[in-house]
């Protein structure tokens, strides 16, 4: 099935490099909401989710000739959609910085001691059970990702990305990518600990 | 015994730890460890469990809508843009019409008997009502894409290149056959394509990125001068003459109409 989806999609793209236009609605058709679902993790809201769907699909109109057909068109796209998405991010980032000025080391950071947040947000049953709660409180965690970490996690856990894959769009290598899923997922934890776990994280590597 | 660390843990989970089967040897014995990996996990069911807004099944459809009139932003040579199918088929058109012209002129020239010239006549109103026919139809898709796309809330400007390339092409097109249908004495087709000559100019002629205010001009011209509505009864007429060859041509059909819809 995919690989029929493969055969027809490097038709599509034939036949738009020979000016069909046509034969490229047939691709964003097919592939658009497979490109939401991760620009919409990537950047946490619907709006920019389809700025980066739109983005990403004339990007790629554009390079349609760079595109050598021995890859997924699928693949291609949802590659360029991440790569606009993370420069999105930084862009993002770098606004909301330069509005709210300098921060003080600590502030809005993952790394407060997940102690203090527990008797403001100590996991009642009740808020236990609040899946809603618990999504805004990952959505604030995933926010506070580096864009690289969020990147990494987002095409690593939902996308099933491979290392290489992921290592590709950040401009990375193996190791260090691998080690960037890590910390993604090291500060997701510590950032729900109050919630999942109601006590902090076993200090690492402890003789037991 | 050594626990595991964090770092190990969540490689295994992840499928990318070095020491696999010893770590999974290890959770095999140590109850600590499967917990920590447990926590782990949460946090991974956690992710899951993340609601993501379905956008519709019709959306990529919307967003084909939102891009299309932006991919004539592609960067092409000059030369490959005459090999693009709306081109080719106005290019077509024209030289089909020269070479019509032309055979047209020589048939009048050399003295033929009367039916012949009867005969030659009828083939040059038969390939005419056709291609006429045809150039409506695609006049009808641009004015009908303009119509149908009114500008968004908010929307700051409105690209209309593709829409711009296409009545680009249709000038031409639609100067010979506004020409040849004065020559042949049809007025009422020639004064409709005239009206749809100027409406195609302007948009031709409009900067590639309207304003709503712009956009909104053109769109009310076409609806003032029922455009679209001509275009549609001009284009049933010849169809109907191109159905039914000997029957007289339907016209004034789209001015009488048109009166009694003012």
């Amino acid at each position: 099935m995919a690989e029929e989806v493969a055969v027809s999609d490097a038709i599509a793209v034939e036949r738009t490099l020979a000016g069909d236009r046509d034969a490229y609605r047939v691709l964003v058709e097919r592939h658009s909401r497979t490109v939401y679902r991760m620009a919409y993790r990537m950047m946490g809201n619907a709006h920019d989710a389809e700025d980066v769907v739109q983005e990403s699909f004339l990007r790629a109109y554009q390079k349609l000739k760079q595109f050598a057909g021995n890859a997924n068109f699928g693949t291609w796209v949802y590659r360029i959609a991440a790569n606009y998405a993370i420069d999105r991010i930084r862009q993002r980032n770098a606004d909301e910085g330069r509005r709210e000025g300098p921060s003080k080391p600590g502030e809005n950071s993952l790394e407060v001691d997940p102690l203090s947040q527990v008797q403001d947000m100590s996991p009642s049953p009740e808020r236990l059970a609040g899946s809603a709660q618990l999504a805004e409180r990952m959505e604030a965690a995933l926010a506070e990702l580096s864009p690289a970490e969020r990147t990494a996690i987002v095409m690593r856990h939902w996308d099933g990305c491979g290392i290489e894959e992921i290592a590709a769009v950040l401009k990375s290598n193996s190791n260090a990518t691998k080690n960037t899923v890590f910390r993604a997922v090291q500060k997701l934890r510590r950032a729900l600990m109050p919630f999942l776990e109601g006590k902090e994280a076993r200090a690492m590597g402890t003789e037991g | 015994m050594k626990h595991r660390t964090e770092e190990e843990l969540i490689g295994y989970r992840d499928g990318e730890a070095k020491e696999r089967v010893e770590i999974a040897g290890h959770l095999k014995e140590c109850a600590e460890c499967r917990e920590e990996l447990a926590r782990i996990e949460a946090v991974f069911g956690a992710l899951d469990a993340m609601p993501i807004p379905d956008p519709g099944e019709d959306y990529g459809e919307r967003v084909w809508q939102r891009i299309a009139p932006r991919l004539g932003e592609k960067k092409t040579r000059w030369w490959e843009s005459l090999f693009v199918p709306q081109r080719l088929a106005a290019l077509g058109g024209m030289v089909a019409l020269v070479i019509l012209a032309f055979v047209a002129g020589r048939w009048t020239k050399t003295p033929i008997p009367k039916s012949d010239q009867a005969d030659a006549a009828k083939v040059r109103e038969r390939v005419l009502v056709v291609a006429v026919g045809e150039h409506l139809g695609r006049t009808e898709m641009v004015l009908m894409e303009l119509e149908n796309a009114p500008p968004q809330k908010g929307q700051k400007a409105i690209h209309i290149l593709e829409t711009q390339r296409r009545a680009e092409d249709l000038v031409e097109e639609n100067r010979l056959y506004r020409q040849t249908a004065l020559k042949e004495g049809d007025q009422a087709m020639a004064s409709t394509l005239d009206e749809l000559e100027r409406v195609l100019l302007d948009i031709a002629n409009s900067p590639e990125e309207l304003t709503p205010a712009a956009f909104e001009t053109i769109r009310n011209r076409i609806e003032a001068q029922g455009l679209l509505f001509k275009v549609r009864v001009v284009k049933q007429g010849l169809d109907e003459r191109n159905a039914n060859p000997d029957a007289k041509p339907a016209e004034n059909k789209a001015r009488g109409t048109e009166r009694k819809k003012v």
